[in-house]
């Protein structure tokens, strides 16, 4: 067991005087684990992102990253940080002026400690595009790519560099549910394929439910359910930038909690 | 009333730091050269065409207005006299400098408030770019450089379209006009002539980068920094022009 990726203690983040985006938040993510952040919009889901990617300093607390206490460190000094975390924006964020190819090469072009010499580099952007199955788009610009391809691309950018944590932004927000089926299935195997540490932000349950309950199946290429030994899955939820829960998925259902309820679709239901 | 101005300070605060740090990092690695060609085919290149057609009709236009007044006192034949020290001194710099800040203020304000608000400018961060110095420094380095070369052009062609109105409506020879034109200019004119454009330079690209990234609030608000970065680059320009132009004046007459 090594230390934790990521850690926060007390955070509060504010916009401007009055908006708390975060509110005291604390919480540990253990190394392996996949954590379901949910939460209704504006509840501080992107915030908490943004915030364990140093975008947004936060107003009081720690952030604790592999580790090291990182608040305080300037953004010179967050350039080598970042480079061992893979972020997935909402909205792909894939820069427009340039093609797939070079989109899935920046990390590698300018993060210091993940740089590739020219021969290697064609090499390692081939096999991050083919895990994501869209080699054949190298050379199209982001425009001319579906939602759904724009989000795996973004995929392939965020995990071309194979780093350690992973956080995902709304992987399947906007989506049909076949295409958020495929992007979900990504981030499962790339959890159980290099075992990274992920934050996924989602506001579907059955996005946290499949996480939770499926296993990548190498040979097939498929999900296959996970059974008894189950995978490390915690699920939190955040209401107006509070913790109203976090824990594992049988009490989750568990709750009684009106704010929770909303969100979890319990078996019965689902079935009904 | 203090709450009234504390915005306007800050933002003024901000612009001054982002002009800070876009000036340190011109020293700085990582340099992207290949960003400061791109950015100086764009501004400079692309603007040669409204430089053309606003440089040779200010200068016709000039050349028109002062035949008929320097008529009265029986001294048209000054005409390329006049037409140049204005040109130089004044019209081609400010003029230039308004229409590449009308065309390119807009145009970056436009492009990296798309950036911003569709999360490509943090994307940069966490993919290990500092955006000031991947985005704003090479906006800044290439017009520094295109903005002067504008204004030269500018200046020539507009002495053309001058000579053009001189030789064909009011008769004067060619030589007489382009002797009194370069006879008219003095160090001093030439001066002021190239400090302008250099200074309304950072005008130009930093204040389209400043509205460009600060721009919240989806499309609309890409609207809205677009409209402001040409607002205020033109207005500081004009503001500046005057300020430049007296210290141009007070050294000229010592």
């Amino acid at each position: 067991m090594g230390v934790s990726p990521l850690r926060f203690e007390n955070v509060t983040v504010k916009f401007g005087t009055d908006v708390v985006a975060l509110d005291n938040l604390s919480l540990e993510v253990a190394e392996g684990e996949t954590l379901i952040v949910m939460g209704a919009a504006g509840s501080g889901k992107t915030t908490l992102l943004k915030t364990a990617m140093g975008l947004i300093k936060p107003d009081s607390g720690r952030v604790f990253l592999f580790g090291e206490d990182v608040t305080d460190k300037p953004e010179s000094d967050w350039f080598e940080i970042r480079s061992r975390i893979g972020m997935l924006f909402q909205e792909s964020a894939l820069f427009d002026s340039m093609t797939v190819a070079q989109n899935v090469a920046y990390p590698l072009l300018n993060q210091k400690s993940n740089k590739t010499p020219r021969d290697k580099m064609e090499a390692a952007v081939r096999e991050s595009l083919r895990f994501v199955e869209l080699e054949q788009t190298m050379k199209l610009s982001p425009s001319e790519l579906s939602g759904g391809m724009r989000r795996r691309v973004a995929i392939a950018r965020a995990v071309v560099t194979k780093p350690p944590l992973l956080l995902y932004d709304s992987p399947t927000a906007g989506l049909d549910p076949i295409t958020a089926h495929t992007i979900m299935a990504l981030i499962i195997k790339e959890r159980d394929i290099d075992n990274t540490t992920a934050l996924v932000v989602t506001h579907r349950y059955q996005d946290g439910n499949l996480v939770a309950n499926f296993r990548y199946n190498p040979d097939s290429g498929r999900l296959d359910p996970a059974g008894k030994t189950g995978t490390k899955t915690v699920f939190i939820l955040l209401r107006e930038g509070r913790l109203v829960y976090n824990g594992n998925q049988a009490d989750l259902e568990k709750s009684d909690d009106p704010y929770i309820s909303k969100f979890v679709k319990r078996p019965e239901q689902a079935a009904a | 009333m203090l709450d009234f101005l504390k915005g306007p300070v800050q933002a003024i605060q901000d612009f001054f730091q982002l002009t800070g740090r876009a000036l340190r990092n011109v020293t700085r690695s990582p340099h992207y050269y290949d960003d400061v060609r791109i950015q100086m085919d764009k501004i400079g290149v692309g603007s040669i065409p409204i430089v053309l057609l606003t440089g040779f009709f200010s200068g016709a236009v000039m050349a028109l207005q002062m035949g008929r007044a320097l008529g009265q006192y029986g001294q048209t034949g000054r005409v390329g006299n006049v037409v140049s020290i204005i040109l130089v001194r004044e019209l081609g710099p400010v003029l230039t400098s308004v229409m590449v800040a009308g065309r390119n203020s807009s145009g970056i304000a436009s492009e990296l408030g798309s950036m911003q608000v569709t999360e490509q400018i943090d994307a940069m961060r966490a993919l290990g770019t500092d955006p000031i110095q991947k985005l704003v420094t090479p906006r800044m380095i290439a017009t520094a450089i295109m903005l002067p070369c504008l204004t030269v052009i500018d200046d020539f062609i507009g002495l053309v379209g001058g000579f053009l109105v001189a030789k064909f409506i009011y008769a004067l020879p060619a030589l007489q006009y382009w002797s009194t034109t370069w006879r008219a200019l003095v160090w001093n004119d030439l001066g002021q002539g190239l400090v302008k454009p250099f200074v309304f330079s950072f005008v130009v690209s930093l204040i389209g980068c400043f509205y460009g990234l600060r721009t919240t609030g989806g499309t609309q608000g890409v609207g809205r920094a677009t409209t402001q970065a040409v607002v205020a680059a033109s207005v500081t320009i004009f503001i500046l022009d005057f300020f430049i132009g007296k210290f141009f004046v007070s050294a000229g007459s010592s």
